[in-house]
């Protein structure tokens, strides 16, 4: 034990969801693992997502549902056998209710070695008016 | 993580129950896997990164998802009949006045070695990380690769 500050990662098997929706193509579906936080200012989601690329992933804001899809291609080829097969390959699919407003114009999304950053602003709150009454 | 817990810890007489349920599943599974030909997962090692293996007639692929890793953080080792994956995964600390509402996401450090079947071309071996996959094609030894004989 020479560096016993940093933990070893325990195994966490995927997260199978049943059905989140109709499904045009068949294959399992999981959900990510995220990380949510908030600022005053902002709201963050990490959401890991191996495999999925910019354009296989849809993020979706409506009604404060917040709806992450990410689509993953298959990587292994038709001609390979597998030998030890530990995880399985799907779609990722979760979905979030947003209690605050968010600015949808400043929505920021990044994705990096298969983790998406989601940042999302807070509506400005209107500030309290004194209202003059005329005589 | 119960293989984990059970062949690390001396707890067997508490996980027993556990463990034989463990044994029924990974049973039942064999069986569907004997029919469905292996596509139903096999029991893991326990052991993170999750990996799966695959063959053709040249190569040995590895895979393994690790989303968030960088390269500079991963650390691969061959031998030759196997190979050693470590590293570690680390999430940065996001600010001192932030509330977490959620937090699945794990950092640490990582180490798991892959017995393969058979030698491997060692000097060989490709990997990449893009993604968060991290995808290894390792040759397989020029006297394990399957002969094509020619019939006069």
């Amino acid at each position: 034990m020479t560096d016993s500050k940093v933990k070893e990662i325990q195994v966490k098997p995927k997260h199978e969801i049943t059905s989140p929706a109709e499904q045009t193509r068949p294959g399992v579906v999981f959900t990510p693992s995220v990380d949510i936080f908030e600022t005053e200012r902002e709201l963050t989601v990490l959401a890991d997502l191996p495999g999925v690329t910019t354009e296989n992933l849809t993020i979706d804001l409506r009604e404060n549902t917040l709806t992450l899809t990410g689509e993953v291609e298959p990587f292994e080829e038709a001609h390979e056998e597998d030998i030890l097969v530990e995880y399985e390959v799907g779609k990722y699919y979760r979905q979030f209710s947003l209690s605050n407003l968010i600015d949808q114009s400043k929505i920021d999304a990044k994705l990096t070695d298969g983790v998406l950053r989601l940042t999302l602003p807070k509506v400005e709150e209107a500030k309290p008016r004194k209202i003059e009454v005329k005589t | 993580m119960f293989y984990r817990r059970l062949f690390n810890v001396p707890t067997w007489g508490l996980n027993r129950t556990f463990y034989d349920f463990d044994r029924l599943r990974r049973e039942v599974d064999d069986l569907y896997g004997a029919f469905s030909g292996g596509a139903l997962p096999m029991p893991s090692a326990g052991v993170f990164p999750l990996s799966n293996v695959t063959e053709d007639n040249d190569n040995y692929y590895v895979r393994a998802e690790l989303p968030g890793v960088k390269s500079e953080d991963l650390e691969i080792q061959v031998t030759a009949k196997g190979l050693s994956i470590a590293g570690e995964r680390k999430i940065p600390v996001e600010g001192n006045n932030v509330k977490y509402h959620r937090r699945e996401r794990e950092a640490g450090k990582f180490s798991r070695l892959i017995n393969l079947p058979d030698d491997i071309d060692v000097d060989k071996v490709d990997a990449k990380l893009e993604n968060g996959i991290l995808t290894m094609t390792i040759p397989k030894a020029e006297k394990t690769k399957p002969r094509q004989i020619a019939v006069k």
